[in-house]
C-alpha cells in the first residue's frame, strides 16, 4: 500500500473492500467525466456562478439596489459601468451579480422539493402496490397531463406572487417524472431476492422503503434532476418575466428582462444582458447534465 | 381439455369482445384524467385569495346584495355538491362570466384559440420539416461535423428562455434589419378587413383571396413561429437521431443493405419507415408543448392568444377566465395524448 | 471444379482507444460449386468473414485483403454503388434470426418484390408472380396469403423460410448462411436446411455456411474451416472430420457428448495461446 499512488489504489482491477470498489468506481466515472470538454464547460460555468454568488457583495461595483436617475440607461461600457444602467439608473452589472443568488435559491429549492416529493409518492405506490398506486398513479398522469408554466401560472395565482410561491408552483408541476421513475425502480428492486430475505427477518415496510429503497432510486433521480435544472431555471425566469415570481426591485433576472422590455428597440442591452445570463446559467446544466447521462448511463447518451 | 374449454367459457360470459373492453377502458381512464385535470383547478379556484362574490357585486354592495349572489354562485352548498355543478358547466361548456369583461369566457377562449392554434401549427411544421431531416442525417452521420452542429443546436435550444429570444428576434429582424413584420397578428390598418371563418388569418385571407393582407399577416407571423419551431425542432431532431440510431443498428437494416439497395433507400425507406410511429408522438408532444411556449410568446408579440388572455386574466384576478383557460389548455394536451395513441395503433401493424 | 469467389488474405480491424483490434487475420479460401463450412466460438471471427465478403462491415471497422476476387473480378476494387450491384444479385446472405431480419413494419410481399425490382426491370405483376413462385418454392402454401402478412404474424420457421425466398428471388450465385437455423425451433431446422440445400444445389450455387454447431456443420457440407480467434485453424473434408489433427479442432470434437460412444467425463476444452498467434491455413483449393 505504501508505495503505491492514490491514483493506482483508485485505478486497480482488485479492490480491496466494497468502500474501495465503490471509490475507484467514483473515480473512474469521474476520469470519462473528463474526457468530455462539453461537461467540464458547464461544471465550470456553474462552479464560477456559485462563486459569484458568495462572493456577491465583494464583487458586484454597486449597490444593486441604488438607484441614479440621473444616469438612466447609460450604454454598454459606461464608464464604472460596464453593463449599462437600467430604467432607474441601477447598475446592470451589479443587479446580475446579485441575481445569481435568486437563481441558485430557487434551482436549489425545488431541487429539494420535487425529486422528494416524487420519491416519497413513487416509491409508496411501487412498494404497496394495489389501489394505492393506481391512485397515487392516476394523480401523476393527471398532474403530467397539465402543461407545466400554465399550471405553474394557475397554482401562483392562486397562492399569490412571489419567490418563495413561485418556487412552490414549480415544484408542484416539477414532481409527477420524478414520481414514474421512482416507482419504475421500486418495482424492479421490490422483485429482488435480498429484499425478500429482509422481510424474512422481520424488517416492516417503512425500513425497507427508507433504508433499502431509497438508497438505490437517488442516483437516478439525481441525473434526472441535474438535466431537469435548466427546465426550472427557464420556468422560474418565465415566472419572473410575468410579474408572478420574485416581485421588484429584486434583481431576478427574468424580472429585469420584463424591465427592460419596454426599451428594447432603443436600449437593447437592459433586457438582452439577463437574458445572456440565464442562457449561459441554463446551458451549463444541459451540458453538465449531459455529460452526467453519459457517465452514469453509457446506453441512454447513445 | 375440460379446463381450456371452462376457460373459453368464462370468456365467453365476460362477453363483449376484447378490443371493447380495451376501448372502454381507455374511455375510462381519459374521463378519469380529465374529471381530474378539472378537479385541480376547481381546487385551486376556491384556494385563490380572491371572494368570488366580491368580485362580481364590488365592494360597495349592500349585504342583501352580496348574500343573493352568494346563494347563486352555490357557495353555501358543500364544497363537492359545488364541485359536481362546476363539472356539470365544464361539461357544457360554461366557464362562467369573465369579470373582466362581462362576457362568457367560453366566448373568449373560442374567439383567442384559433390565434394560438395558427401559431403553434405553424410553429410545429417548422420545426417537422427541419427538425426531422437534421435528426435523421445526424444519426446517419453520427459523430461527423453535422452531428455535433445538430447536438449545439438543439442544446442551445434547450437554453434559451423563449420570452428572451422572442426579443431578441424582435430587436433584430424588426427593430434593425426591418425584415418582418412586428407584433400582433397583422398591421393595424388591415384589422378586420377579412372576414373572420375559421379565426385563424392565414387561412381567412387565403379564403377571401386577400392577397395583401396574407402577406402581411404572414409577415407577422412568421418570427414568432420560426422561434417557436426553433423549440421543437430541437427536440424533434434529438428524438428523431436517438430512434433512427436504434433501428439502423437493427439486422434488418443488414439485410436491405444485403438486397444491394442504395444507402438513401436503406435509410428512408426501411429505418425511417420504423420510426413513424414513434416521431407522431414526439410530434405530438412537441405541438402540445408549443401552446404552452406559446404563452410567454404570444406576450412578446402581443399575439391575442390562449396564452396571453390567460396571463392577462391572470393579472387582473379575472379567475373564471384563468380557471377556463387553463382546462381548455389541459383537454387539448389529453387529446394530442389520445391522437397520438390512436395514430399508433393505426400506422403498427404490430399493435394490431 | 470452377472457383466462384476467391478470398485471399483478409483482414478485419476495428481501430480502438486501446489500439487496434484485428477481428479476421489473414484468411484465406476459395468457394467452388458446394457448401463450404466455416465452424467457430463466438468472436472467431465467422461472421465478420462472410459480412466482410459482402463490404457490410460498418465504419470504423475496416476490411483489407490481398484480393476478394468474384468470377476473377476483384471485389476489392469495386466502388460502393458498384458492390450494390453485386449485393443480393452475386452474393446473398441469410442472417440467423427472422424476427430481427425482416422489416417489422413492412409487408412480407413488399420486402421480396423490393428484393427483385432492385436488379430485375419488372412491373409489379411480374413482380408479385415472381415472389408468389418463389414462396412456394421454399414450400409455403397460402402464398398469397402469406404476401400480405408482416413478419410478426410469422413462426420462426416460416420466417427463415421467407428470407431463404427473398435472397435468392434475385438469383445469385453464391448464398452466405450466417447461423440460419440457430434461432429456430429443434423440429424445424432439418426442414429449413433441406429446403435451403435444395435449392442452392438445383441452382448451380456456391454455399457459405457459417454456424457454431459442429456436428450440423460436419452434417450438412461439403467441406470445413475451423476457425479460432479470427484464424483459420484447420480444413477438413466434412465427412473426415473425425480424423482432423488440430488441437482446437480435437477438443471441439472430444468436447461433444456422443451416442455411439458415451463417456463418463467430457473435455474441457484447453486453450493454447499458440492458436491464436499462428499463422491462417489456407483454405484455397
Amino acid at each position: 500500500m505504501a508505495d503505491q499512488t492514490l491514483r493506482q489504489w483508485l485505478l486497480t482491477d482488485t479492490p480491496t473492500s466494497r468502500r474501495h470498489a465503490k471509490l475507484s468506481a467514483i473515480y473512474q466515472g469521474w476520469l470519462s467525466f473528463r474526457g468530455n470538454t462539453m461537461a467540464m464547460i458547464g461544471l465550470w460555468i456553474l462552479l464560477a456562478l456559485v462563486g459569484i454568488a458568495a462572493f456577491a457583495p465583494i464583487l458586484s461595483p454597486h449597490d444593486p439596489f441604488v438607484q441614479d436617475l440621473g444616469n438612466r440607461l447609460a450604454p454598454l461600457g459606461t464608464e464604472s459601468h460596464i453593463l449599462g444602467t437600467d430604467s432607474l439608473g441601477r447598475d446592470i452589472l451589479s443587479r446580475l451579480i446579485y441575481g445569481s443568488r435568486i437563481t441558485l435559491y430557487i434551482v436549489a429549492l425545488v431541487a429539494l422539493i420535487a425529486p422528494v416529493v416524487g420519491l416519497l409518492v413513487g416509491t409508496v405506490s411501487g412498494y404497496v402496490g394495489g389501489w394505492v398506486d393506481v391512485v397515487l398513479m392516476r394523480i401523476t398522469d393527471i398532474f403530467l397531463a397539465f402543461p407545466r408554466l400554465v399550471l405553474a401560472l394557475a397554482f401562483v395565482a392562486a397562492l399569490g406572487a412571489g419567490i418563495e410561491n413561485a418556487v412552490l408552483a414549480i415544484s408542484l408541476t416539477a414532481w409527477p417524472p420524478y414520481a414514474r421513475i421512482a416507482r419504475a425502480e421500486t418495482l424492479t428492486i421490490r422483485a429482488a431476492d435480498y429484499i425478500s430475505a429482509i422481510q424474512l427477518q422481520g424488517a416492516g415496510a417503512m425500513r425497507i422503503i427508507t433504508r433499502h429503497i431509497w438508497p438505490l432510486c437517488i442516483s437516478s433521480l439525481i441525473v434526472r434532476v441535474t438535466l431537469d435544472m435548466a427546465g426550472i431555471i427557464l420556468a422560474a425566469a418565465g415566472l419572473g418575466f410575468l410579474g408572478l415570481g420574485a416581485q421588484p426591485p429584486s434583481p431576478e433576472w427574468g424580472a429585469m428582462i420584463s424591465e427592460g422590455r419596454r426599451f428594447i428597440l432603443d436600449h437593447w442591452w437592459v433586457a438582452t444582458m439577463p437574458g445572456l445570463a440565464i442562457f449561459t446559467v441554463s446551458l451549463a446544466f444541459n451540458l453538465l447534465g449531459d455529460g452526467l447521462r453519459d457517465v452514469l448511463d453509457p446506453k441512454g447518451g447513445e | 381439455m375440460a379446463l381450456a374449454e371452462n376457460e373459453g367459457g368464462a370468456r365467453n360470459r365476460a362477453s363483449l369482445p376484447r378490443w371493447v373492453t380495451a376501448t372502454l377502458k381507455t374511455i375510462g381512464s381519459i374521463a378519469v384524467t380529465m374529471l381530474g385535470l378539472v378537479f385541480i383547478t376547481f381546487i385551486i379556484g376556491r384556494v385563490m385569495p380572491i371572494d368570488p362574490v366580491l368580485a362580481i357585486v364590488g365592494e360597495r354592495a349592500s349585504q342583501s346584495t352580496y348574500d343573493a349572489v352568494f346563494l347563486q354562485l352555490g357557495l353555501d352548498k358543500p364544497v363537492i355538491v359545488q364541485f359536481a355543478y362546476y363539472v356539470w358547466d365544464v361539461l357544457h361548456g360554461d366557464f362562467g362570466m369573465s369579470l373582466l369583461n362581462a362576457r362568457p369566457v367560453s366566448e373568449d377562449i373560442a374567439r383567442v384559440f384559433p390565434a394560438t392554434l395558427e401559431l403553434a401549427t405553424l410553429g410545429v411544421f417548422f420545426g417537422i420539416v427541419l427538425g426531422v431531416p437534421l435528426g435523421v442525417v445526424a444519426a446517419v452521420r453520427k459523430g461527423s461535423w453535422i452531428d455535433q452542429v445538430a447536438r449545439v443546436v438543439a442544446l442551445v435550444g434547450y437554453s434559451m428562455p423563449i420570452f428572451w429570444l422572442g426579443l431578441m428576434g424582435l430587436l433584430i429582424f424588426y427593430g434593425m434589419l426591418g425584415w418582418v413584420g412586428g407584433p400582433g397578428r397583422v398591421s393595424i390598418f388591415y384589422e378586420d378587413i377579412v372576414p373572420s371563418v375559421t379565426g385563424m388569418i392565414l387561412v381567412d385571407s387565403l379564403l377571401d383571396r386577400n392577397w395583401t393582407v396574407l402577406k402581411d399577416a404572414f409577415s407577422h407571423i412568421v418570427l414568432p413561429a420560426s422561434l417557436l419551431g426553433y423549440y421543437s425542432l430541437a427536440y424533434i431532431s434529438r428524438m428523431t437521431r436517438s430512434f433512427m440510431l436504434e433501428q439502423l443498428s437493427a439486422e434488418y437494416i443488414t439485410t436491405a443493405r444485403v438486397k444491394g439497395m442504395s444507402e438513401w433507400d436503406v435509410v428512408w425507406k426501411h429505418a425511417f419507415r420504423n420510426i413513424r410511429v414513434q416521431l407522431i408522438t414526439v410530434i405530438a408532444l412537441s405541438y402540445a408543448g408549443l401552446l404552452e411556449g406559446s404563452v410567454l410568446t404570444e406576450i412578446i408579440f402581443s399575439w391575442p392568444g390562449i396564452g396571453s388572455y390567460i396571463t392577462t386574466a391572470l393579472l387582473s384576478a379575472d379567475m373564471n377566465a384563468v380557471l377556463g383557460g387553463t382546462v381548455v389548455v389541459g383537454l387539448v394536451f389529453i387529446l394530442l395524448n389520445i391522437l397520438s395513441d390512436l395514430l399508433y395503433k393505426v400506422f403498427d401493424p404490430r399493435a394490431k | 471444379m470452377d472457383t466462384l469467389l476467391d478470398v485471399q488474405d483478409l483482414w478485419v480491424k476495428f481501430p480502438s482507444r486501446q489500439g487496434v483490434f484485428d477481428a479476421v487475420r489473414g484468411v484465406s479460401f476459395t468457394l467452388g460449386r458446394e457448401r463450404l463450412g466455416i465452424v467457430g466460438e463466438s468472436g472467431s471471427g465467422k461472421s465478420m468473414t462472410g459480412r466482410a465478403i459482402l463490404r457490410l462491415i460498418r465504419p470504423p471497422g475496416i476490411v483489407e485483403a490481398k484480393q476478394i476476387s468474384l468470377g476473377g473480378v476483384d471485389l476489392m476494387g469495386k466502388s460502393e454503388k458498384e458492390m450494390r450491384a453485386v449485393r443480393g444479385q452475386r452474393i446473398s446472405m441469410v442472417m440467423q434470426d427472422p424476427k430481427f431480419s425482416l422489416n417489422p413494419v413492412m409487408t412480407i410481399g413488399d420486402q421480396i418484390i423490393e428484393a427483385y425490382r432492385q436488379h430485375n426491370r419488372a412491373s409489379k405483376t411480374q413482380a408479385y408472380a415472381k415472389a408468389v413462385e418463389m414462396l412456394e418454392a421454399v414450400s409455403i402454401r397460402d402464398a398469397d396469403r402469406v404476401m400480405r402478412a408482416y413478419p410478426h404474424e410469422m413462426s420462426g420457421g416460416m420466417g427463415q423460410r421467407i428470407m431463404i425466398a427473398m435472397m435468392l428471388i434475385p438469383n445469385p450465385e453464391i448464398l452466405i448462411a450466417d447461423e440460419p437455423t440457430s434461432a429456430l425451433d429443434v423440429s424445424v431446422q432439418r426442414q429449413v436446411l433441406d429446403i435451403m440445400d435444395k435449392l442452392v444445389k438445383d441452382r448451380g450455387m456456391g454455399l457459405i455456411f457459417i454456424s457454431h454447431d459442429l456436428n450440423l456443420v460436419a452434417d450438412f457440407c461439403d467441406r470445413v474451416l475451423i476457425m479460432y480467434a479470427g484464424r483459420i485453424v484447420e480444413i477438413c473434408q466434412a465427412d473426415k472430420l473425425s480424423e482432423a489433427k488440430h488441437p482446437y479442432t480435437r477438443g471441439l470434437l472430444n468436447s461433444l457428448p456422443r451416442l455411439d460412444a458415451p463417456r463418463d467425463h467430457l473435455e474441457v476444452l484447453k486453450r493454447d495461446p499458440a492458436w491464436a498467434q499462428a499463422p491462417s491455413v489456407s483454405g484455397r483449393v
